[in-house]
């Protein structure tokens, strides 16, 4: 009797672990929930408010996907991830995305087995230094103490931009974002350096950010986007989608003020396939009509999105720049929704 | 009451298996051993099978492909362009060192906090109890993480050093304590360098003859020589010698502001130094505790019957408490040194590149090779342990009581 309890755990364990690859959106669905890996803080990206809320760039993807899958945008666990863990816990199952400011490289995408489902920031890897060094390039620094992040791709990029300039430096590993801007802060090292938005974002938080300086180089392309486990291709098309319904909604003019409005007098047949009043397109992803409606209208579209969260009227002040719409200069760019 | 008899030859049933008392214990051994291959079993295909269905292999040529990412503090030639085992090479010999280090203090500190705890000096014995009992009951990686910010809140940064009113400058012109770390002069070898180091090398073989003629001496004639400053004299005056015969062949490099950091001399990181701060201390508070267990375990009538030889109080310790109370204080102490070794993977938390940095750490991540660096990582501490282990029951054996 023990014995055979035991072996139909066994066989009930194997039969789990072997089917729990597919069906994320089944999953999610039951589960009401939709678990989302972000930083463990980073202010404008993925950060807990005063209330305890998590809000940020990164934070209102993964509100966008749970409110077009589940109809509620609340309905999302964070889990806070650092640049180790992160995909562990994504291969793992413990998250269903991850939207951790993370770069697409071929390798992580190959190699690693995920799916990156688009790019949500353009960005690029900068250094900061505080006013006082009087560098003003980073060829300057030669024989300089560097904190960066471990087990991110800044910290490859690094060792191949010295070592391409054939100059030195020291380099500190941390762990999170807080502990190398409290080993920058105490001079334990004279330049930080990851992600320019991010350093833009890490400024903001000083005391006096007008004291540190964004060197002018930028080393690196570093596409930041959203990723899935490889192999579950529906669960990747609805989260690649919602992401474009996001980017698409800016070029088409639809906001989270006027989305209903929208939905119900619109002529233009591409937002009326969008917003679910014409075709089947929800229908296609297993979601509901009005999937990307509820995106939009919990979230904004992605320049609301960019301006509340990183934009020039908030403290980290960041430029639209590269991330500006395909119209406007920029790389952002939607396929046609049809 | 029972009766043993012998059992009737010939007789052996199979249900005996689980009826008879002198099979019985085999045959459930036997069920259990099968039950733990089946679990381990499934396991192990579990493992393989999900990797297979993810697409995903077990492989181990990542340790040939270069690193790509730089490390601060190594003892052996590495760049960034090195082979990820070479990168897991510089975090073995970086955990050896700090293990090294850490175990070497924390002996130190541990024998002398113990020792003192026995005091009849009320003030020291007090002292050494808070000691003992503050630094034990706190994890170590606070002590870590408090000794690494202590360290770099409140030492100056390099830059304080500049300028011409500086608002620190170095100890002697040669120490530099900074909040990156502490820069000591290093020996320049110039020739003739290896005659003076050879010297030294015969001098201390020459103490240890000098003791060993003193003590048989001692034994065949009763004669007591000196063994204290004929030591230091030893030691120093060949070397001193040979020296400045062959003209001063070893100079010092000095540590100089030069850009942004010190350069010249060596560099002692701010990692390394709260960690071997932090594990000799806080491994030391227990062996203290194992000190102070071995010496009470000696009854008082040893001590008493060597006073009453007429053997002074530190020579009642050094010759009959010691070298009893070792037989006692070593097995622990030697659980204290795996504690040591393993506890330096801490490391991660201040950024020092031991083991579970480099290839647990970058290379696990920057490849992507979870399983593989993990099983390489675990077979490396097993095998670190297992040797301490293995060298510290010899040096046990040595001390142990001999039985004639």
């Amino acid at each position: 009797m023990n014995k055979s309890v035991f072996f139909g755990a066994m066989t009930v364990a194997g039969l789990i672990a072997g089917a729990s690859a597919a069906a994320t959106l089944d999953d999610v669905k039951a589960r009401g929930k939709l678990n989302c890996g972000v930083t463990t803080g980073l202010a404008g990206f993925a950060a807990p408010n005063a209330s305890g809320e998590w809000e940020g760039f990164d934070v209102a993807v993964c509100r966008a996907v749970a409110a077009a899958v589940l109809g509620d945008p609340a309905a999302v666990e964070f889990i806070p991830t650092t640049g180790k863990t992160r995909f562990t816990a994504l291969a793992s199952g413990e998250i269903d995305f991850l939207a951790r400011n993370t770069t697409w490289t071929f390798s992580r995408d190959v190699d690693l087995k995920f799916d990156f489902i688009g790019v949500n920031y353009y960005d690029g890897q900068g250094f900061m230094v505080p006013k006082s060094l009087g560098v003003s390039s980073a060829k300057d620094l030669d024989g300089a103490t560097v904190c960066i992040q471990t087990g991110t791709t800044t910290e490859l990029n690094l060792a191949d931009f010295f070592r391409s300039n054939n100059i030195s430096y020291e380099p500190v590993p941390i762990e999170t974002n807080a502990e190398g801007q409290q080993q920058y802060l105490a001079g334990a090292c004279d330049t930080y350096t990851t992600d320019a938005s991010g350093l833009a974002a890490t400024r903001a938080t000083f005391e006096a950010p007008g004291d540190h300086i964004i060197l002018p180089e930028i080393i690196s392309k570093e596409p930041l986007g959203p990723l899935v486990r490889h192999g579950d291709n529906e669960w990747g098309d609805i989260t690649r989608w919602t992401l474009y319904a996001l980017i698409a909604a800016e070029e088409l003019g639809v906001t989270s003020a006027n989305v209903e409005e929208m939905a119900a007098s619109t002529t233009n047949p591409e937002v009326a396939r969008l917003l679910g009043t014409e075709g089947t397109l929800g229908e296609m992803l297993g979601l509901d009509a009005a999937w990307a409606k509820n995106a939009i209208a919990s979230q904004g579209n992605y320049g609301e999105i960019f301006a509340k969260n990183i934009g020039e009227e908030t403290p980290i002040g960041l430029a639209r720049g590269l991330n500006a719409q395909w119209t406007d200069g920029g790389l952002m760019y939607a396929p046609p929704f049809r | 009451m029972t009766t043993m008899s012998d059992p009737q030859r010939g007789s052996f049933r199979l249900s005996m298996l689980l009826n008879d008392t002198r099979y019985r214990s085999y045959t459930f051994q036997f069920i259990a051993l099968l039950l733990l291959i089946a679990l381990m079993a499934f396991l192990g295909i579990n493992l393989v099978r999900n990797l297979a269905e993810a697409g995903l292999n077990i492989s181990y040529d990542f340790l040939g492909v270069p690193a790509g990412y730089d490390i601060n503090q190594t003892l052996i030639d590495y760049n960034s362009q090195s082979s990820n085992l070479r990168a897991a090479v510089v975090g073995i010999i970086n955990t050896l060192l700090v293990a090294f280090l850490a175990c070497l203090t924390a002996t130190v500190i541990g024998v002398i906090a113990g020792v003192a705890r026995l005091s009849k000096n009320w003030l020291v014995s007090k002292l050494m109890s808070v000691y003992v009992e503050i630094f034990r009951n706190i994890p170590v990686l606070i002590w870590i993480l408090m000794i690494y910010t202590l360290m770099t809140a409140v030492l100056p940064a390099p830059n304080a050093f500049r300028g011409d009113n500086a608002t620190s400058s170095m100890v002697f012109d040669a120490f530099a304590f900074t909040n990156r770390g502490v820069y000591i002069p290093a020996p320049v070898w110039g020739p003739g360098s290896m005659l003076v180091v050879a010297t030294f090398i015969l001098s201390i073989a020459a103490i240890f003859f000098y003791r060993r003629y003193a003590v048989k001496l001692l034994f065949e004639t009763g004669r007591l020589l000196p063994t204290g400053w004929p030591t230091l004299a030893i030691l120093i005056v060949p070397t001193l010698l040979m020296f400045f015969i062959m003209g001063s062949p070893i100079g010092l490099e000095m540590p100089e502001l030069k850009g942004f950091n010190f350069k010249g001399g060596i560099q002692i990181g701010a990692p390394l130094i709260a960690l071997w701060l932090a594990l000799s201390v806080y491994t030391g508070a227990f062996i203290a505790e194992n000190v102070r267990a071995g010496i009470q375990a000696i009854s008082k009538g040893q001590t008493e019957a060597a006073s009453s030889l007429g053997l002074r109080p530190k020579r009642v310790m050094n010759l009959v408490v010691l070298p009893q109370a070792l037989r006692v204080i070593i097995p622990p102490l030697i659980s204290q040194y795996l504690n040591i070794t393993k506890n330096s993977s801490l490391a991660i938390a201040v950024g020092y590149a031991d083991i579970t940095a480099t290839l647990g750490g970058i290379t696990l991540n920057q490849t992507g090779r979870a399983i593989e660096c993990v099983l390489l990582l675990m077979l490396f501490y097993l095998t670190i342990s297992l040797s301490i282990s293995a060298i510290m029951n010899v040096y046990n054996n040595n001390v142990s009581l001999k039985e004639r």
